[in-house]
């Protein structure tokens, strides 16, 4: 399915004419404030932005009174369940629901025929059905859907239905889905099994490598694992009698689910309401819509009741989405002087059995490589394929999590090489602010050099490295990420994030927004800008968010767009009340509109604030009168950026993030057991708006990389006498293996502000960027502590012992120990 | 969410009560104590009973007393105070750490030393939903006719879980089990069997009333190993409880337990010529971790590298043997 570009999407179900659009000469841009969007209101000191502040909905969640999605019940509610396939791969041939349907207490049974529709998160990729109606390609993939009045009911009536299948063989792999097109997985597909190939070259790669010092060539194994978030996928729906849907559900992106109700549904969007209560972690792995979405909808049409389906945990893994696995091979090439020459990747990529981003995953495993360094020239062959397996899709650092553990890697071997320290390395490669990379995206502000000094400094690198005693070790990586990406998934000219502000006379604010705050605290960014440019304190602010009857469209919570795109609608709806508020005491009190301080619930005039001065009630009460009902809008569309080339938007981004991580292990020899010690993590967030907020999801993310770099792994059973292809390894938390609290590294979170141009107070990104290096910076600690290269993970005590023993490690480790040329920090 | 199938749930009030519940609906009845075992194994139907009966009213069962030296310990008493039970830490310390050792602390506040005694076996092909066991097939120990472990296999070959049990062996205790005829007193070591469907001896209508850890148990010198792959919530992948009597540089007598491998906890045998041969010291601990190794055979019941786990068992019980022994690392 690789059309994208040719042709147009598929229609949408929304009433929005997207055909029709008169072209446009320029992209609609925010407004320019004079001295920019970095400074605080009036140029001044920040009161707000930038301290140590509570997430605001942090009370109501660890008192438990936050508003789960589970936690809804309405009048005359019923509950609903899905019949999920036992064949990894089989054709429905008949399925006989009678039975099912006689039982009491069960009002209704669908099928696929009943939501035949295809959906899929990329227009050009719609693969998906709600129920599957002819096929079946995973073991969980759903068929059936019944609403009854409870939940064991429902268990009931699913074992009552008899489903005939003519059983297919199962494509387990990679290479069986390449050698194998005939055992086609996904009939959507162009070709065989191939979900998306992408061939992009950049410069001269094979002149570039041909005249390297040195070259390394490596395969690397990247499992794939999944984001468990601890509230399972949960929805309500209500079709009224009036003909009007709402769906509450634990998505993170309400848009999008919004415009995909209305396709499958094939109701008019205007009458589908989408509400997203409080979400208990996604990861990525709610952002797009889901069979319990469709199926609850449906159920409450035909019953005329309220309609809920909560996963079992055991479906959550069934949904995945999760982090693909990824076979990648790279050739790097350096010259003696450390400067890297160029890089040649293939990347084969195991989708799973349906579409999702994929797409946008196969561009962004070559695209999102060539920053922090300069690549002078690059070469990237990806390929995605289709397998009898969950779907695969975008778990935090979509797609450039596994290309870059194995670039860091690539690194850490060509340092050895040349004998020169890695940090040194790296900062010899940085590619600095304000330029280009290889591949055509804009790089604005970039803190990667602090965050190297950073981490060098606080881990005590140069007492450690390559000095340690066997069984112990530090290693570092890097790595870069966007901030929101360019475009909107279907193509449209119209904002890319909407904020309507409302102020009350009370002395209160309102911001309405389509955004999704998903735990990463989205919801405070709003609140914290508000009070920034208004003068109120938190607690007087209100975020109405993620409902689509009530704010304007957001597109929801993914690559790390909300902070950067949404804090920038914000900021331009504040600021437009906050010069209309400042105007209006400015002429009542007969100065200048720049001696006017809003702060603190208070606001004066810093020529006489003894005596100019009043509450910010009174000041809104003035503004009231003086204006008429006080309301803003601010939105934000990025501008246009990337590549002259087809295929060159996917990975660019208004701004990008960077980091560096440094892993300290202790590793024993005799069992391959390997405990991370230490993580000290630099993050240049370019500015904090919220540092507790930013810290928290450094540590997450550093976390969930160690996480997949030495436990977790979603993979499953192979096919045995007994029983076919396709059973989850284990599709629970006890045999799913999240690391505990005993298990868990220090994590050290230090924060660097480059102060992007572009960014709402300059922010950027901070969700997804510091995933990156943990998995990497862990590889090369164990290499400095045993000397062994661990290209696969994940690192588990087994694979660990096992390549210990292969080589001679400890041959390998003394000849690591050869005098290094260091670097200093500047 | 997973629900709960239906049943009819009791609390008696005392043991004699809960053998009358038992002996009025005979094969129909499941004892639970904390539930942290039984209640996914519910949720899982990997138990069906029309009849739960519920411990926690039979207060009899609660609490520890120490008895001329012995340590009996009530069925009832609950993990966290196995290991937080001051003379238990102090005169038994390894079983306190073989307590400490089970789940997370939450399961431990509920869980009771009688239900890990008791454990249901557990395995990959197992220890899943009904959807999941429907997908393989089933297996032998639970609706199905066929071993995914061991294939043609006619025994089920389920691990024995517990973390408790093995240091238990290791000790020489006793299990008091009550049941229509009246108490008896058992080796915990013959009260398991190597049956992984049900791999205990008590008979329906029976129950463990309480443990007993001799005085003489007292003068060993102890300890226990547990692998897993996280530092909480895991069962064992594999444990070693070891208790030796030392006497003038020499182990006497010594009881080495691996379990988690099988469907009953192996007590080595055999080490006679190989403690009379050497006194304490490396070679000693080399030569019985080299006699664990070949004595002990791990298959794919636990969802983890066999061939790592069977390597695991020699360093785990060198590891063991050296805490115990005071032996330095060679």
């Amino acid at each position: 399915m690789s059309r994208e570009g040719r042709g147009k999407p598929p229609a949408p179900g929304m009433a929005i004419p997207e055909g029709r659009v008169m072209p446009k000469p320029d992209r609609l841009r925010p407004p320019a404030w004079e001295g920019g969007r970095t400074d605080a209101p009036n140029g001044g000191a920040f009161q707000v932005i930038g301290t140590r502040s509570r997430k605001v909905e942090g009370l109501a969640k660890v008192t438990g009174r936050a508003v789960y999605t589970d936690d809804l019940v309405l009048p005359r509610m019923l509950h609903a369940k899905l019949l999920r396939s036992i064949h990894a791969h089989a054709r429905i041939v008949a399925i006989d629901a009678s039975a099912a349907l006689a039982l009491p207490g069960v009002h209704a049974v669908i099928t696929g025929r009943d939501l035949p529709e295809y959906f899929g998160i990329i227009p050009w990729t719609q693969d998906e059905q709600a129920l599957c109606e002819h096929k079946v390609r995973y073991v969980g993939d759903a068929i059936a859907a019944v609403a009854a009045d409870s939940e064991r009911l429902c268990e009931d009536a699913l074992r009552a239905i008899r489903v005939e299948y003519e059983v297919l063989p199962a494509v387990h792999d990679i290479d069986t889905a390449l050698a194998h097109p005939e055992w086609q997985v996904n009939e959507k597909a162009v070709e065989g099994n191939i979900s998306k190939q992408v061939r992009l070259e950049f410069g001269a790669v094979d002149a570039a490598l041909a005249n390297s010092d040195e070259v390394v060539e490596a395969e690397y194994w990247y499992e794939g694992s999944t984001h468990a978030p601890i509230e399972p996928h949960c929805c309500v729906a209500e079709f009224d009698a009036t003909g009007f849907l709402t769906v509450w559900s634990s998505t993170q992106v309400a848009h999008y689910l919004h415009r995909d109700l209305a396709k499958v549904l094939g109701l008019p969007a205007q009458r589908i309401r989408v509400i997203q209560p409080v979400v208990g972690g996604a990861f990525g792995g709610k952002s797009e819509p889901f069979s319990l979405e469709f199926a609850s909808a449906k159920l409450s049409m035909i019953t005329g009741r309220p309609v809920k389906i909560l996963y079992t945990r055991e479906e959550v893994f069934y949904a995945h989405r999760g982090r693909h696995p990824m076979r990648l091979k790279y050739r790097t090439g350096i010259k003696r002087d450390g400067m890297l020459t160029g890089t040649d990747a293939t990347v084969q990529i195991d989708g799973g059995a349906y579409s999702s981003f994929g797409l946008v995953t196969t561009y962004y495993s070559g695209q999102l490589l060539t920053a922090p360094y300069v690549f002078p020239a690059y070469r990237f062959d990806s390929t995605r394929v289709f397998t009898n397996k969950p779907c695969c899709g975008p778990k935090r650092g979509h797609g450039s999590v596994q290309p870059r553990f194995a670039f860091e890697c690539q690194l850490d071997k060509l340092a050895e090489k040349i004998a020169l320290d890695p940090i040194e390395l790296r900062r010899r490669n940085a590619i600095g602010a304000n330029t280009r990379t290889v591949n055509g995206m804009r790089v604005t502000s970039n803190g990667f050099l602090d965050c190297l000094d950073a981490v060098e400094k606080a881990s005590q690198w140069q007492d450690k490295f390559r000095r340690l005693p066997y069984g112990r070790g530090v290693g570092v990586a890097g790595s870069t990420y966007i901030s929101g990406t360019n475009y909107c998934i279907y193509p449209n000219e119209m904002p890319q994030a909407g904020v309507q502000l409302k102020l009350d006379r009370s002395g209160r604010a309102t911001v309405f927004c389509g955004c999704s705050d998903i735990g990463q605290g989205v919801d405070s960014v709003l609140a914290l800008i508000v009070c920034e440019e208004l003068g109120l304190e938190l607690r007087d602010v209100r975020v109405v968010a993620a409902d689509t009857d009530l704010t304007p469209v957001d597109l929801g919570s993914y690559s790390s767009r909300e902070t950067f795109m949404v804090g920038n609608a914000c900021l331009d709806a504040a600021r437009h009340l906050r010069e209309t508020v400042a105007g209006t005491l400015a002429e009542l009190w007969d100065v200048p509109k720049g001696q006017i301080v809003l702060a603190g619930g208070l606001a004066c005039a810093t020529s006489d604030p003894e005596r100019l001065n009043m509450s910010i009630r009174e000041a809104f009460q003035a503004a009231e009168s003086r204006h008429g009902t006080l309301g803003s809008v601010g939105w934000y569309q990025s501008p246009v950026l990337g590549g002259d080339y087809r295929g060159g938007t996917i990975g660019a981004s208004p701004a990008y993030s960077f980091t560096a991580h440094v892993a300290e292990v202790e590793c024993d020899p005799e069992t391959g057991i390997v405990d991370v010690k230490h993580i000290w993590v630099a993050h240049d967030c370019g500015r904090a708006l919220s540092p507790v907020a930013v810290e928290g999801q450094m540590e997450g993310s550093a976390w969930m990389g160690f996480a997949e770099a030495l436990f977790e792994e979603q993979v499953y059973k192979p096919a045995a006498p007994g029983h076919g292809f396709g059973l989850h390894h284990g599709p629970s938390l006890l045999d799913y293996r999240m690391p505990t609290s005993m298990d868990s590294p220090e994590l050290h979170s230090l924060i660097v502000e480059s102060v992007d141009p572009e960014g709402p107070y300059g922010a950027k990104e901070a969700g997804e960027g510091p995933l990156h290096p943990s998995v990497p910076a862990i590889a090369n600690a164990i290499h400095d502590a045993l000397g062994i290269r661990c290209d696969r993970l994940p690192f588990g005590p087994p694979s660990v012992l096992r390549t210990l023993r292969a080589s001679d490690a400890r041959a390998a480790w003394q000849r690591a120990r050869a005098p290094l040329t260091h670097g200093t920090a500047r | 969410m997973l629900t709960l199938p239906v049943f009819e749930w009791v609390r008696p009030a005392n043991v004699d009560d809960v053998l009358r519940e038992l002996a009025e609906h005979p094969g129909e009845c499941l004892l639970i104590a904390g539930g942290t075992d039984a209640v996914p194994n519910l949720k899982h139907r990997l138990h069906e009973p029309r009849r739960i009966v519920h411990l926690g009213g039979v207060h009899e069962l609660r609490g520890m007393r120490v008895d001329g030296g012995a340590l009996e310990i009530g069925a009832l008493t609950t993990l966290r105070e196995l290991a937080e039970h001051a003379e238990t830490r102090a005169a038994f310390p390894a079983l306190a750490t073989a307590a400490a050792s089970v789940a997370s602390p939450q399961i431990r506040t509920m869980g009771t030393v009688g239900g890990n005694l008791c454990l249901d076996t557990r395995c990959t092909y197992y220890n899943q939903t009904f959807f999941w066991r429907e997908a393989l097939g089933f297996c032998l120990k639970k609706d199905g006719l066929v071993c995914h472990v061991v294939p043609q296999g006619k025994r089920c070959v389920a691990a024995h879980s517990s973390d408790v049990a093995p240091m238990l062996i290791a000790l020489g205790a006793e299990v008091e089990i009550a049941g229509p005829a009246g108490r008896r007193w058992l080796d915990v070591d013959a009260f398991f069997v190597g049956d992984g469907i049900h791999n205990n001896v008590l008979v329906p209508g029976e129950l463990v009333a309480r443990i007993r850890v001799p005085a003489a148990a007292r003068a060993l010198r102890t300890a226990y190993r547990k692998l897993r792959p996280r530092g909480a919530i895991d069962f064992p992948m594999l444990s070693v409880a070891v208790a030796a009597e030392v006497a003038d540089g020499r182990v006497v007598t010594l009881r080495a337990v691996v379990s988690a491998l099988g469907a009953k906890p192996r007590l080595l045998g055999n080490l006679g010529p190989l403690l009379a041969a050497q006194p304490i010291g490396p070679e000693l601990v080399t030569s019985i971790a080299q006699a664990a190794h070949k004595q002990c055979r791990p298959l794919i019941n636990v969802a983890y590298d066999d061939a790592w786990r069977h390597e695991m068992v020699p360093v785990f019980v060198a590891r063991a043997l050296r805490e115990a022994l005071g032996v330095e690392s060679a």
